[in-house]
């Protein structure tokens, strides 16, 4: 059952890689990289119980914080910067 | 008693497993920015919570229930914050969403008359 | 395949994707390797906080990449010689990974075999890090360190009272729209913020029975400050984050680590040799460990900050500039 958990995410992923390839908009990159990075969360989660080792977890708690982190970060520096309206309404 | 706890922990994966591949299917078939992110967004958190879940009843050791719990919660909440920012900077940088030309035409003239 | 496409794109963001990525799939193989201590620090240091650092620098430096005027034969030459030359010393090497080698018949038994009875700490890679090869995790540090010292000697920008009376006054302004836009996020990463730090700690702290260390500790901590200084504004960030005290505590982390050697030395033994630290060996080895992790956290957490706030007040310096000539 694990086993057909950890393939079905594998599957998600390349999906995930495949619209992050086509998407026309830099938004369905964006969008295609956060669903990579908590599917691979979940993956490090089932390959750690799948393996028999329980720290894997710590690693996931990790890159679940840096994806989301990421995440903002790409929003806030790309050309896509959601502070940049305020600015200009300021004005 | 141990399998009933099994069985119930192979069920939550096995669903969580089927939300997550149509949340795949839907990102990579529907036709818009907007529809792909409501696909992503609710079936990754759901799908998430299950998995997370069954891992959790599949071995109900302390220290493991607990970090688990805390991916769970925290999943909880950034999942859809990223997806709320994600959709507040696509509307703010004027990304909008396909609206149906047919449903226009009715409403109007369903207003004028 | 990912590497080769990263070579060859001009896009420089797609480029920063695409590495993150890269700092993924490696973490992926240290996974499946199950080498958990290393994929820890590739996940979190790969694919985080290279990420954004690179997306930081090139608001600096722009977009696309400079088409190159001239083709470099001569540097290709010179590649080509010195990865030859390379190859060929290794090929004296004994093969990788065969049951005689040295490696396997001295070196790795001996640590797995000696470090429960010596050192006293459950995790293997963390008492090799620490404490039998103490002296090349220096090293490390002080590169961190001089890394650091590089990005502040070359970017700092002196801060007049001037400008920091304009801080204050964007902070007023700031708070007041805090009730239009992006309160869900911000009132979202306000409550995770205390939550991501508090890991950090528990990370630095239990570096001893599971992955985790210095190193990581450090990064993460960096990593939860970078995000609030991106939701709340780099104005406020630079009055929460007092910048010399950074700067300072940088230097502490250093000097901590070197001070736990010299406290050997002056004690009659060996640099960084932590049996002395304490009555019982076995205590005092944990005690040196504590204190040199502490050290590396720390000095890791800092140096991290002072480069993203160098690279990122320069582009908002050079708004603030922007918008008052204009």
């Amino acid at each position: 059952m694990l086993i057909a958990a950890t393939i079905a995410i594998l599957v998600v992923m390349i999906m995930a890689i495949v619209r992050g390839i086509m998407g026309p908009t830099l938004y369905d990159r964006i969008l295609a990289v956060n669903m990579f990075g908590t599917k691979t969360v979940l993956l490090i989660s089932l390959l750690g119980f799948v393996m028999g080792r329980p720290e894997f977890l710590d690693i996931a708690i990790v890159y679940a914080l840096i994806n989301f982190i990421s995440v903002i970060g790409v929003l806030h520096y790309s050309d896509a910067s959601i502070f940049k309206r305020s600015d200009q309404q300021k004005k | 008693m141990d399998t009933l706890i099994n069985i119930s922990s192979a069920l939550f994966l096995l669903l969580g497993s089927f939300l997550c591949v149509s949340g795949g299917v839907g990102i990579l078939r529907f036709p818009d920015f907007y529809t792909r992110m409501h696909a992503v967004g609710v079936t990754e958190t759901l799908a998430t919570a299950m998995i997370l879940i069954g891992l959790m009843l599949q071995n109900p050791d302390g220290l493991v229930v607990l970090k688990l719990m805390i991916i769970l919660l925290m999943t909880l909440f950034i999942s859809p914050t990223a997806s709320h920012a994600l959709a507040s900077a696509a509307v703010h940088n004027n990304l909008m969403p396909e609206l149906d030309k047919k449903e226009d035409n009715e409403k109007e003239t369903s207003s004028n008359s | 395949m990912v590497a080769i496409a990263i070579v060859r794109m001009k896009d420089l963001f797609a480029v920063i994707m695409l590495s993150g990525i890269y700092g993924l799939l490696s973490a992926s193989f240290f996974v499946a390797m199950d080498a958990v201590d290393v994929a820890f620090t590739e996940a979190s240091v790969g694919a985080g906080i290279s990420t954004l650092l690179m997306l930081v620098a090139i608001t600096m430096t722009g977009r696309s990449e400079n088409p190159t005027r001239h083709k470099p034969v001569l540097a290709l030459a010179v590649v080509i010689v010195t990865g030859s030359l390379l190859i060929y010393g290794t090929l004296d090497m004994p093969y990788f990974g065969l049951a005689q080698d040295p490696v396997h018949l001295h070196v790795a038994p001996r640590y797995i075999n000696d470090s429960m009875q010596e050192v006293g700490v459950p995790n293997i890679v963390t008492s090799v890090l620490a404490s039998y090869r103490a002296f090349d995790t220096l090293g490390e540090v002080v590169v961190i360190f001089t890394a650091g010292m590089g990005v502040l000697a070359l970017l700092s920008v002196v801060r007049r009272p001037r400008d920091i009376a304009r801080d204050i006054a964007k902070i007023d302004s700031l708070n007041k729209s805090m009730h239009e836009e992006h309160l869900i996020l911000r009132i979202v990463v306000k409550i995770l913020i205390p939550f991501i730090l508090l890991f950090a700690l528990y990370v630095q702290f239990h570096g001893d029975f599971g992955p985790g260390g210095g190193f990581q500790a450090g990064v993460i901590f960096a990593a939860a400050i970078i995000l609030y200084a991106m939701l709340f504004g780099m104005s406020t960030a630079r009055r929460v984050i007092n910048q010399s005290f950074i700067q300072l505590f940088a230097a502490i982390g250093v000097l901590l680590y070197g001070s736990v050697g010299v406290i050997s030395l002056l004690n009659g033994k060996n640099f960084l040799d932590y049996s002395v630290l304490s009555d019982d060996p076995i205590a005092g080895q944990h005690l040196g460990i504590l204190l040199i992790e502490l050290g590396v956290g720390i000095t890791v957490a800092s140096v991290m900050v002072i480069i993203f706030f160098n690279f990122a007040c320069r582009k908002d310096d050079q708004q603030n500039i922007e918008n008052n000539e204009s």
